[in-house]
């Protein structure tokens, strides 16, 4: 197996003939990344689903938590089931909301067997440190300070997508290659998200600290460069509680 | 001659933005929003901004509402009112505003009643100035549109 690009494509070929019902061609649209944005104010989901709708994602925005998850079918009162073609497949929410904050509804979500996988990103206007150690400590994917720009979403969609593909690679292939590239290239927008491509792995080509080995700047990125988000990876380092566990 | 007219509107559009730019009143999230703008989503930015406007001037009125009651204690229920302005202001880059409520903040943390109002007038006067100059440049945009269409035929 090569790691050019073009003998990626031939791999991910071989291996989605194997997998069932899985096309893993870019262009599917099936494989578009859901996304269910939760925020009260009407003025961020309208850009928070522009920002998603315009980095390919399906977006469903709803305006708290208690909505999130009705629409996810968790909510005790009112079930709404049977969604399914509408898997979500992230969550992204605002932190300061009337009722519910975005802190109990990650707290919810990870409660539940069913959804406990979803990845959940939080937002913020403020930039508290522990307010972002106690979301990550519930399970929180990642943390963008608000004003979110597009370079925040499209960084989240790379992991996601990268998690995504990963998921299935997991299954059979080359489990040495993944360990070996120890970092991601999600914030390098302009590396497209190869899997089996090496992996830009040093620290210092990161446009953003990370929370881990530097205190955050204005615009922290929890997940930069040095925190990875394959899988394998994530087996062995520190910044393995940050993920969502991935089935083997 | 008609393609000066366009050229001149766009050149007017960018003096508007830069001056804007210069006194803070806007900040580079403004800019994102017009890069979200497309052929898909033509209008994205004055339909953002207009919701804005439509929250705000109810905000505003709250505001007023509350800090004038006689009976005034009520600082908590300032306090969301100002986090829910802040934050749309900085989601469409009104950088300004988005400060003076900051300073508002602080003024109602401290319960100082009179720091509270002079806030709310400096917001109220702040806000004012944006929609005035957002609606320009909004008209501008607009004239400039029909400028090029006008042209194109030309061009045929």
């Amino acid at each position: 197996m090569t790691t050019t690009a073009n003998g990626v494509a031939a791999s991910w070929r071989r291996i989605s003939d194997t997998i069932d019902g899985f096309d893993l061609s870019p262009s599917s649209k099936s494989n578009e990344v859901h996304v269910l944005a939760v925020d009260d104010s009407f003025v961020d989901r309208k850009v928070i689903e522009r920002l998603l709708t315009i980095s390919s994602c399906k977006v469903t925005a709803v305006d708290s938590g208690r909505r999130a998850l009705q629409f996810l079918g968790l909510d005790e009162e009112e079930s709404t089931n049977g969604f399914d073609g509408l898997k979500v497949d992230l969550i992204i929410t605002d932190y300061c909301m009337p009722g519910m904050t975005g802190y109990e509804l990650l707290k919810k979500i990870k409660e539940s067997s069913t959804f406990r996988e979803i990845p959940v990103v939080i937002m913020s206007s403020e930039n508290v440190m522990a307010r972002i150690d106690s979301c990550l400590k519930e399970g929180a994917e990642d943390f963008i300070v608000k004003p979110v720009k597009l370079s925040d979403v499209k960084r989240i969609k790379d992991c996601m997508t990268r998690e995504f593909k990963l998921g299935n690679e997991e299954r059979g292939v080359n489990k040495r290659k993944l360990r070996e590239s120890e970092t991601c290239a999600c914030d390098l927008s302009s590396s497209p998200p190869s899997v089996m491509s090496s992996l830009p792995s040093s620290p210092s080509q990161s446009p953003q600290p990370s929370l881990l080995s530097a205190p955050p700047s204005p615009s922290p990125s929890v997940l930069s460069s040095s925190a990875p988000c394959s899988p394998s990876s994530s087996l062995d380092s520190p910044t393995r509680r940050l993920k969502m566990t991935l089935s083997d | 001659m008609l393609g000066l007219g366009e050229d001149r509107l766009r050149a007017d559009m960018n003096r508007l933005l830069a001056l804007l730019f210069h006194q803070g009143v806007l900040d580079e999230q403004f800019l994102q929003l017009q890069q979200l703008q497309d052929e898909s989503s033509p209008n994205f930015v004055s339909e953002v901004v207009n919701i804005y406007f439509h929250e705000s001037e109810k905000l505003l009125m709250n505001l007023r509402t509350l800090l004038m009651d006689k009976e005034f204690s009520g600082y908590k229920k300032i306090g969301i009112h100002l986090n829910q302005m802040m934050g749309s202001s900085s989601s469409i880059g009104a950088k300004r505003l988005a400060n003076v409520c900051v300073a508002f903040r602080t003024a109602s943390q401290l319960n100082n009643r009179p720091g509270c109002l002079r806030a709310l007038e400096l917001l109220e006067h702040e806000y004012c100035y944006l929609k005035n100059k957002l609606h320009e440049l909004f008209q501008l945009e607009q004239q400039r549109i029909l400028a090029a269409g006008v042209r194109y035929p030309r061009q045929m």
